[in-house]
C-alpha cells in the first residue's frame, strides 16, 4: 500500500559520512532535513557493525583524511567522537621478521641504507608540500571551464599555488603529478620494503598497480587531508570508524535532522522534469523539491532515477565512469593476538602492511586484469581492538585488513571463487603470522561484489568512481555534474563520487551543502 | 534488450552499392554520369536536370530514394526512446501518419533531421540523410527497444508532381487519392506489400514508394508504363536540389553542420536557429537537447535561417550577406534562379538580430560571363513564406489527369 507522507524540506539519500556531514550543514543553516538510509544503522562503509558474535569491525578502518573544520564546525568531540590511537606508524612487514617501520620524518629497520634515510625525508618534504595543492582544493566546489569571473579566479588561485612552490619544485610537481608512483620510488629508494609499503599508499582502494598511471596522484591524495595532523597520519577511532558517522548523526540530530535507517529509497520521482520526491521499497512516497543523492552517480541515475530521465550524452557519460573495485575487506574474529615475526606485542597495534616489494604489488594486479583474483595479495592490516576492547569479547581480537586485488568482475564469479581468495590470503597471512589460521573464530571476506549489493555502490570501489586525473575536479564524476548538481533540476549529489572523493573526509557531504544553500 | 543487427552490414566489402533500380537507371541514363549518395550509386542528372525539374514541378518525376539511412525501431520502449530521442512530441504521430522532426546532442545541437514513419501500432521507422545508429545506439541506454538499421532492406522511389496521383491510380492503387498529406498506406503489390505515403522533398503534391528490393524493378517498370501518357519522368539529384530549396526544405551538410561531424561547436545549429522552433515541444518532458535548448530560448539564439528573395537573375550561391551599410550579416547556404517563382532566391544563415522578415539586406554574388568575372551586390530582403507551396500538395483528393 503507498502511504503519502508530506516534507517540504530536502531530502538525502544515504547516510554515508558524506550524506550526514551534508545534512549536518544544511540543517544547521535551518534546512528540513530527512536522511533516508537503507542499511539499520548510519554510516554506509563508514558504520562499525557485528560481522561475528561479539565481533565487530568497520569496512573503512583507519582515519587519515577527516577534515579538521568539519571536525570542529560540527563540534564532533562533544559527539563523543574520540581518537583510540593517532599518529600510527606504517610496518612494512617482511617473511623473516626483518620489518622496517615507517614514521611521519623517519624510517627505520635493518638493512636501510643512509641515503634511503635521508632520501624518505625528502620525499616526505615534496609529497607533503605538492599534497597540500591538492588539500586545497578540496574545500572548494570545482570551478567550471568557462569564461566566468569566478571560474576564472577558482582556477587562477590554484595556478598560483602551484607556481608559488617555487621553481624547482613546481617543476617537479608538474613532472610527476601524472605519472606512476614506480618511477618515483625507483628514482629515491633502494630497499625492497620502502618501495613496497610506499607504493601500496598510492594504490590502495584504487583499480591499478604501482606502475599504473597518476599513481602519484592518488598517493598524493592519501596524504592531502586538512586533518590537522601531519601529511597522511592515520588514526583510529574509539569505538571504530562508526564512531565518526555516529558522532555525525548526532550533530545532523542536534541541528534538527530527522534521520530514519531502515527504509531504502527505490525511486527518485520526477514530475514532468523537476525532483519531486522519492519512493521508498516500503511503497511511501516522501514529497521534496530538494534531493541530494549520497549515493554514486551511477547508482542514483541509472538505479534510482532511470537513464531514460536524463538527455542521452548525459546518459552515456554515468556509463562511462570508472568504477570497477579491485580491493576487498577482510574482517577476522581471533581468539587471541596474532604472532607475526619480528613484531613486539607493542608493534602489533600499529600499521600492518605486506608490501614486500613494488614488484610484489605489481605482479599481485597482474590477476586482476584478466578477471582473476591475486595468487599473493597485498594487505593493510590492523587490529583495531588492541586500542579499543569494545570491539572484541575479553580477551579475544579483530584483525581488519583491506586485500588487494579482488577485481569486481571476477571470471569465475565470486560465489565460485571466494573460498579459494580467502585460502590465499590465509596462506599469505600464514607466511607473515604463523599459526593465525588457528586463531581464527570466524572470516568475514567482504568482496566489491559484496560491497557493491551490500552498501549499494556500483563497481564496489570505495571511492565511487576510480580517483584519477581525468575523473578528478571539474570532472568528478562528470563534466556538467561536477558542482555537486545534476541536469536534473533539484537533484544534488554529495557523495564520494564527487570532488574530492573517497576516504572519510566529509568535504564532499560539506561543499554539497553550501551548493544546496546557494541555490 | 537493444540490439543493433550488423549481419547484412557488408558495406566493407563494397565502396558503394548499386540501387536496387539501378537496371533501370542505367537504362534512362543517357549522361552516363553516377554519384555517391551515402551507400549507393546514384543519379546527378539523366538527361538534363532543367526538364527533369520540370517534370516535378509540371508532371511527374521520379526520384531513387534508398540511399537515404532507414532505421526500423520496434519493442515495448519504442515510443519512449523516440520521444527522448525528437524534439518534438512523437506520441502526436498516430499509426498511419508520417512526422518531420529533429533530434539534437545534449547542447542542443541538430545531429540531423529526417521523417517519422508511424508504420503501424508501436513500430516506427525513421528516415534521415546521415548515418544514426551510433548515436540511436547511444541514446537506447535505458530502453527496451530494438533499433535495426534496415536502409538496404527497403527499396524506395519518390513520385513527384501534380500528376503523381494520377500515375498511381494508372498503376492499379486504387483509393491512392485519398490518402492526406503525412499519411501512409499499404497495397498488395505483385504478391507482396507495397506501403505508399503522401511524402516528400519538393514542396509539392507527390508520393513516395517503399518496396523490398527485390520488387524495385517491376516496381520502376509498372510505374512508368502507368505514367507513360503523364509526363513521367526519372529525376536526379540536380533536379530534386533545385525542387528542395524552392520548398524551402532544409540539407543536412548544406544549411547546416550535423552536430556530430562538427570539430567547432560553434559551427553547429540549434533548432531554432533553423527556423525549426515548430519542432521543439518542451511540454512533453525530457529530450536530449531540453536544458540547452530552454537556456538558448531564454537567452536568444545566435543565428537565423532564413529565406532571402533577391533581385535580378544571378543565383546567389555561396555568398555574403551584408546590411545595407555593409556589415556583415551573414552566409547563403542554398541558392537558385527560380523557374517556378520566377525569382533569385537563397536560404541564408544570418546573425543575430538579422533575419527579420521584411529586412532588407544586399548579397554579394560572383558570376561568370564568357569567363568575365563579374560581382554584383544585389539588394534582396527576407521573406516569411515559402517560394513554391502550391494548394495542390494538401488537396485531397488531388485533381485528376
Amino acid at each position: 500500500m503507498t502511504k503519502y507522507s508530506n516534507n517540504s524540506g530536502i531530502i538525502i539519500i544515504g547516510g554515508g559520512h558524506n550524506g550526514l556531514v551534508c545534512a549536518a550543514y544544511l540543517a544547521k543553516a535551518g534546512k528540513k532535513v530527512t536522511v533516508l538510509e537503507a542499511a539499520d544503522q548510519v554510516g554506509g562503509l563508514a558504520a562499525t557493525r557485528e560481522f561475528a558474535p561479539g565481533f565487530r569491525a568497520s569496512v573503512a578502518h583507519l582515519l587519515y583524511l577527516l577534515d579538521q573544520d568539519i571536525r570542529k564546525e560540527l563540534a564532533l568531540e562533544s559527539h563523543g567522537l574520540r581518537m583510540a590511537r593517532t599518529g600510527l606508524e606504517t610496518i612494512a612487514l617482511a617473511e623473516d621478521g626483518n620489518h622496517i617501520t615507517i614514521g611521519p620524518d623517519r624510517v627505520d629497520g635493518a638493512g636501510l641504507s643512509a641515503e634511503d634515510r635521508v632520501a624518505y625525508k625528502e620525499y616526505r618534504r615534496f609529497m607533503s608540500k605538492f599534497a597540500g595543492i591538492i588539500g586545497g582544493l578540496h574545500n572548494k566546489i570545482p570551478p567550471r571551464l568557462t569564461p566566468r569571473r569566478e571560474d576564472l579566479m577558482a582556477l587562477g588561485k590554484t595556478a598560483l599555488s602551484i607556481r608559488m612552490l617555487g621553481r624547482d619544485d613546481m617543476r617537479e610537481f608538474l613532472r610527476i603529478g601524472g605519472i606512476n608512483i614506480y618511477d618515483i620510488l625507483k628514482e629515491n629508494f633502494d630497499h625492497p620494503l620502502l618501495k613496497g609499503a610506499l607504493s601500496l599508499d598510492a594504490v590502495l582502494g584504487t583499480n591499478s598497480a604501482p606502475r599504473s598511471n597518476n599513481t602519484v596522484f592518488t598517493a598524493l591524495h592519501r596524504m592531502s587531508g586538512n586533518t590537522g595532523q601531519a601529511a597522511g597520519a592515520v588514526s583510529i577511532p574509539a569505538g571504530g570508524m562508526g564512531a565518526v558517522t555516529e558522532a555525525l548523526a548526532a550533530a545532523a540530530r542536534k541541528f534538527g535532522a530527522d534521520i530514519r535507517c531502515g527504509c531504502p529509497v527505490s525511486r527518485i520521482l520526477l514530475e514532468n522534469t523537476a525532483i519531486s520526491g522519492v519512493q521508498l521499497a516500503s511503497g511511501e512516497q516522501i514529497t521534496a523539491s530538494v534531493v541530494v543523492s549520497n549515493a554514486d552517480l551511477k547508482t542514483t541515475i541509472t538505479d534510482l532515477l532511470s537513464l531514460r530521465n536524463v538527455e542521452a550524452g548525459f546518459a552515456k557519460k554515468v556509463g562511462d565512469i570508472r568504477a570497477q573495485g579491485n580491493a576487498a575487506k577482510l574482517h577476522l574474529a581471533l581468539d587471541s593476538l596474532p604472532n607475526f615475526k619480528g613484531l613486539s606485542p607493542e608493534q602489533l597495534g600499529e600499521r600492518l602492511v605486506i608490501a614486500p616489494s613494488v614488484e610484489y604489488v605489481d605482479r599481485a594486479f597482474n590477476h586482476s586484469k584478466y578477471g582473476e583474483f591475486s595468487a599473493r595479495p597485498v594487505a593493510e592490516i590492523t587490529l583495531p581492538s588492541i586500542h579499543d576492547a569494545s570491539l572484541a569479547p575479553n580477551g579475544k581480537h579483530v584483525l581488519s585488513a583491506i586485500i588487494q586485488y579482488a577485481p569486481r568482475q571476477l571470471g569465475q564469479g565470486w560465489n565460485e571463487g571466494k573460498a579459494a581468495f580467502i585460502e590465499n590470503i590465509m596462506e599469505v597471512l600464514d607466511a607473515y603470522a604463523p599459526g593465525i589460521r588457528d586463531k581464527v573464530i570466524s572470516t568475514e571476506l567482504l568482496t566489491p561484489e559484496d560491497i557493491e549489493r551490500d552498501f549499494r555502490i556500483s563497481g564496489g570501489h570505495w571511492h565511487h568512481g576510480e580517483l584519477s586525473l581525468d575523473q578528478f575536479l571539474m570532472m568528478r564524476p562528470v563534466p556538467k555534474s561536477a558542482q555537486y548538481i545534476t541536469p536534473v533540476d533539484g537533484l544534488y549529489l554529495c557523495g564520494a563520487g564527487c570532488h574530492p572523493g573517497g576516504g572519510v573526509m566529509g568535504s564532499a557531504g560539506k561543499n554539497a551543502a553550501a551548493v544546496v544553500l546557494a541555490q | 534488450m537493444t540490439r543493433v543487427d550488423f549481419s547484412k552490414a557488408d558495406h566493407y566489402q563494397h565502396a558503394v552499392y548499386p540501387s536496387p533500380f539501378h537496371s533501370r537507371q542505367k537504362e534512362h541514363n543517357r549522361l552516363k554520369e553516377w554519384t555517391r549518395w551515402s551507400d549507393y550509386l546514384s543519379v546527378p542528372a539523366y538527361w538534363c536536370d532543367s526538364m527533369e525539374y520540370f517534370a516535378g514541378r509540371n508532371a511527374c518525376g521520379v526520384f531513387d530514394i534508398t540511399p537515404m539511412v532507414k532505421h526500423l525501431i520496434t519493442g515495448p520502449d519504442a515510443l519512449p526512446w523516440l520521444n527522448r530521442l525528437m524534439t518534438r512530441d512523437v506520441r502526436k504521430i498516430k499509426p498511419g501518419r508520417v512526422g518531420y522532426s529533429v533530434w539534437c546532442d545534449d547542447n542542443g545541437r541538430v545531429i540531423d533531421d529526417g521523417t517519422i514513419f508511424h508504420l503501424q501500432d508501436g513500430v516506427y521507422r525513421i528516415c534521415s540523410q546521415e548515418q544514426q545508429i551510433d548515436w540511436f545506439m547511444t541514446s537506447a541506454a535505458g530502453f527496451d527497444v530494438t533499433i535495426v538499421d534496415d536502409t538496404h532492406d527497403v527499396a524506395g522511389l519518390a513520385v513527384q508532381g501534380p500528376t503523381s496521383c494520377a500515375v498511381l491510380k494508372n498503376m492499379g492503387l486504387e483509393g491512392v487519392e485519398n490518402l492526406k498529406p503525412f499519411g501512409l498506406t499499404y497495397f498488395d503489390f505483385e504478391g507482396t506489400t507495397l506501403m505508399v505515403s503522401r511524402t516528400g522533398f519538393t514542396g509539392d503534391l507527390g508520393y513516395e514508394l517503399w518496396v523490398e528490393p527485390e520488387y524495385a524493378e517491376v516496381l520502376w517498370d509498372r510505374l512508368f508504363a502507368a505514367g507513360e501518357l503523364h509526363g513521367i519522368r526519372a529525376m536526379g539529384s540536380k533536379a530534386l536540389e533545385l525542387l528542395r530549396i524552392e520548398a524551402g526544405f532544409i540539407l543536412a551538410g548544406a544549411d547546416f553542420l550535423p552536430a556530430a561531424q562538427a570539430v567547432r561547436p560553434t559551427h553547429t545549429r540549434s533548432p531554432f536557429e533553423l527556423n525549426l522552433g515548430w519542432l521543439v515541444d518542451f511540454d512533453k518532458g525530457i529530450f536530449n537537447g531540453r536544458k540547452a535548448l530552454l537556456e538558448e530560448k531564454k537567452n536568444g539564439s545566435r543565428y537565423q535561417l532564413v529565406k532571402l528573395d533577391i533581385d535580378g537573375n544571378k543565383p546567389a550561391k555561396d555568398s555574403f550577406v551584408f546590411t545595407k551599410k555593409g556589415k556583415f550579416a551573414g552566409t547563403v547556404t542554398s541558392a537558385m534562379w527560380s523557374p517556378s517563382a520566377k525569382a533569385s532566391i537563397a536560404l541564408a544563415s544570418l546573425e543575430t538580430p538579422h533575419g527579420k522578415p521584411g529586412e532588407e539586406l544586399e548579397v554579394e554574388i560572383y558570376f561568370q560571363r564568357e569567363l568575365k568575372w563579374n560581382r554584383v551586390m544585389a539588394p534582396c530582403r527576407v521573406v516569411k513564406d515559402v517560394f513554391w507551396n502550391p494548394p495542390r500538395r494538401r488537396r485531397t483528393p488531388p485533381a485528376d489527369f
